[in-house]
């Protein structure tokens, strides 16, 4: 088999599990969006603040520790216990809990019925805020995330690969497990969607408030349960992306490789995210390895956005995205 | 960081009217945003240099040294504006902390006759003091880094790179280009393949990099990166198993910060430096006990010795060696930026001073004319133990190969002597 070939099948792997990544991210914008109809920006801050949550609980690090020194002058730092990493997760899912109820309560139960665009400025306002507290509350200081998950080539891939083709392709050990933690993530959803009365009341919620509401449906809950849901989601995208760069500001970027993957596979749907990520994970893997070297290379960025402006073209909601039909 | 950040801006304004007759050091900081884990330290290391001098000597010559600092935020505005207000409180120096903000800031300081000292970044030629008089960039420039890399590969061959190849892994921007022409001349002086693979803002996903990596096997890989993208870096190098012998970062890319995350995937990683590293100097206890244990420090404290923060101490310790030679070649100890200017074109390093500050062999010996603003080069590298959770220099101090980083530099002078209406010389 020519050597292009076998790489490109590598690349093609590899683009496949980026795209799983990717689509963990979009997967927390399409919650939010399709229960509420905001277009959430801080979901990628989500992912820090509660990558932070967690270090800083497994660590015992004292919250708010370099203020409570300033403000009375004394010097401590942690607590002096570890937390085991599933405890540490526990914890930090109720932090995400607590943050969704005050999100609700100070921000949109206060703008209930506001054009779309305000809630997405207050989502803004939102991520810098937690970013704030993130940075006060645990330190801004780059922190390794040690939650147990493998790392690194895996031997089985690269050995059996080598046997067939003579060349041992990389598949990177946490990119697997984040496959099977998507997997199992979408499935959890999927399921809570479509048979929990809690997810129907949630679907619902998303079809139409003022008929979910005129059925006894708590708008507060159902909102309030999504931001936790969305919180579960960026904690999860938080461990992954944090465990290859250790935890600190730029995760919040992440949301960056979300948006083409949310211009692709739609706003509303959760396949789509999944889908979508793929293509873009694979689009952009096989368009760097095959025109890259040709144009100077780092074209990843640049052919994801491209694609997704080439979907809207031709399909504004997006592959798997409602269509609106605006009646006059 | 915010609350000192808080505290710091509101010093400044209580201080502002009564201290016109201190020595202005401005600190364009960033303590925020997606570098601030780099940026902390730095700005801690320099401000408490300076606090240290204060507490310590009473100041510079007897004048009490004051950092206002200015957030950027690594933004280029927002350093601009930094600079504008800043420049007017009597200003003797500014370190930009950025290649973006560099840029916009030569001609700047140039109109304003404020001397501008780019450690380790910003335009290399700038070197070439007869075209940028009022830019500084001693004690090492990233051409001189990437000669410093080369000429460690060359050693670790028996002396040779004939055949060998090299890959520079590289921020896509200004800054991760640098390097290309000076490896270019390199790599045809030496003989080896040379090729650049470049990695796009901000760096978090690097997989196609890696796997071209895999792919075509270098012998050594070169890396320009900064913040998140030395941290994915390492550890994708580590998955994939490269050799951490032949994998060497530029000094914006070997930090504490950088090595941590992978943990022992790291062992063996090099970066090259252009200052020594750990906390084994006597300046250090002296900052332990008159700044950081009496509740002075910039920062937490936690800092003290880390790479980035010896950055700072060092850029603050060449600032204070400047005005106190500026103070003695006038005889006053109020200077203003033009005496700084003057002094930094006739700055001298030497190892008793250095001794004298409590860093011996903290960085090179090296002297400063007109014709030169960024001395001979002179680079070491160093190497992380992952086990100790330390750097350590494994070379000495050695000059970059001037035979091929002067013409580049005369050639990119002149350049931008020629776009920008300069005629090169010495006043």
């Amino acid at each position: 088999m020519p050597d292009q070939l076998i790489f490109g099948m590598e690349v093609f792997l590899n683009g496949l599990m980026a795209g799983v990544l990717y689509a963990l991210v979009a997967l927390g914008f399409v919650l939010i969006y399709k229960a509420s109809g905001i277009f959430n920006y801080a979901q990628g801050v989500m992912a820090l603040f509660s990558a932070l949550t967690l270090v800083g609980i497994m660590e015992g690090q004292v919250p708010f520790g370099h203020l409570i020194n300033a403000i009375f002058g004394t010097e401590i730092h942690h607590f002096g216990w570890h937390v085991p990493a599933v405890l540490a997760i526990l914890l930090t899912m109720g932090v995400m809990v607590l943050l969704a109820v005050c999100v609700q309560k100070f921000v949109f139960r206060h703008l209930v019925g506001q054009e779309p665009i305000i809630l997405f400025m207050a989502t803004i306002g939102l991520a810098y805020f937690l970013e704030g507290v993130g940075d006060i509350m645990w330190g801004s200081e780059i922190k390794k995330l040690e939650v147990g998950l493998p790392q690194g080539i895996n031997t089985l891939i690269d050995e059996t690969t080598y046997g067939w083709f003579g060349y041992g392709f990389f598949i990177d050990n946490l990119d697997l497990v984040a496959t099977a933690i998507a997997i199992l993530l979408v499935s959890a959803l999927v399921i809570f969607a479509q048979y929990t009365k809690q997810g129907r009341a949630m679907r619902a919620v998303a079809d139409d408030h003022q008929a979910a509401l005129s059925v006894g449906v708590s708008l507060n809950f159902i909102w309030i349960m999504v931001w936790s849901v969305a919180g579960f989601v960026a904690l999860v995208a938080g461990i992954m992306w944090g465990a290859k760069s250790g935890v600190q500001f730029s995760l919040s970027l992440i949301a960056l490789k979300a948006l083409p993957v949310l211009m692709l596979g739609g706003f509303t749907s959760i396949p789509g995210a999944i889908i979508g990520g793929l293509i873009i994970g694979v689009g952009e893997k096989m368009f760097e390895f095959a025109v890259g070297p040709l144009v100077g290379g780092a074209t990843e960025n640049w052919f994801a956005y491209v694609l997704a402006l080439i979907f809207l073209v031709f399909r504004p909601q997006g592959l798997f995205g409602e269509k609106i039909i605006e009646r006059v | 960081m915010k609350l000192k950040l808080a505290s710091l801006a509101l010093g400044m304004t209580v201080a502002a009217a009564p201290a016109m007759a201190d020595l202005v050091f401005p600190s364009l900081s960033y303590r925020t945003g997606p570098f601030a884990a780099g940026g902390i330290p730095f700005a801690d290391g320099y401000a408490d240099y300076f606090t240290l001098l204060n507490e310590r000597d009473g100041g510079i010559g007897g004048e009490l040294a004051r950092v206002p600092e200015c957030e950027t935020a690594y933004n280029t505005e927002k350093g601009v504006e930094c600079y504008e207000a800043t420049k007017d409180d009597g200003a003797l120096i500014y370190q930009p902390l950025s290649t973006g903000i560099t840029y916009q800031l030569i001609p700047k300081v140039t109109a304003d006759n404020i001397p501008m000292h780019t450690m380790g970044y910003g335009r290399t030629s700038a070197k070439n003091g007869k075209v940028f008089s009022h830019v500084f960039n001693y004690p090492a420039n990233y051409w001189d880094g990437a000669s410093a890399g080369v000429n460690h590969f060359l050693e670790q061959s028996g002396g040779s790179l004939e055949g060998k190849k090299i890959t520079l892994l590289h921020f896509n921007g200004a800054y991760g280009r640098e390097p290309i022409p000076t490896l270019e001349a390199l790599a045809e002086k030496h003989g080896f393949d040379f090729n650049a693979i470049p990695i796009d803002y901000p760096g978090q996903e690097q997989k196609s990099q890696w796997l071209q990596i895999r792919r075509e096997r270098p012998d050594f890989i070169l890396f320009w990166g900064w913040g998140v993208m030395n941290q994915v870096a390492i550890q994708e190098a580590a998955n994939i198993r490269f050799n951490m012998e032949n994998f060497m970062g530029i000094w914006w890319s070997g930090s504490e910060n950088d090595v941590k995350p992978a943990g022992m995937g790291a062992d063996g990683y090099k970066s090259v430096q252009f200052h020594n590293v750990g906390s084994d100097f006597p300046v250090f206890d002296d900052i332990r006990k008159y700044v950081v244990d009496a509740g002075k420090a910039a920062g937490a404290g936690d800092q003290v010795g880390t790479v980035l923060y010896n950055r700072g101490v060092y850029a603050a310790f060449l600032a204070a060696e400047a005005a106190k030679q500026a103070q003695a070649a006038n005889g006053v100890s109020e200077i203003d930026s033009g005496m700084m200017r003057d002094a930094m074109e006739s700055l001298s390093i030497t190892a008793e001073t250095m001794e004298a500050a409590g860093l011996p062999n903290f960085g090179p010996e090296f002297t400063i004319s007109c014709e030169n603003h960024g001395g001979e080069g002179m680079a070491a590298i160093a190497q992380w133990n992952a086990s100790t959770e330390e750097w350590s220099l494994i070379s000495e101090f050695a000059p970059a190969d001037a035979s091929v980083v002067g013409p580049l530099i005369e050639a990119d002078s002149a350049a931008y002597a020629a776009e920008s209406n300069i005629t090169p010389g010495c006043s």
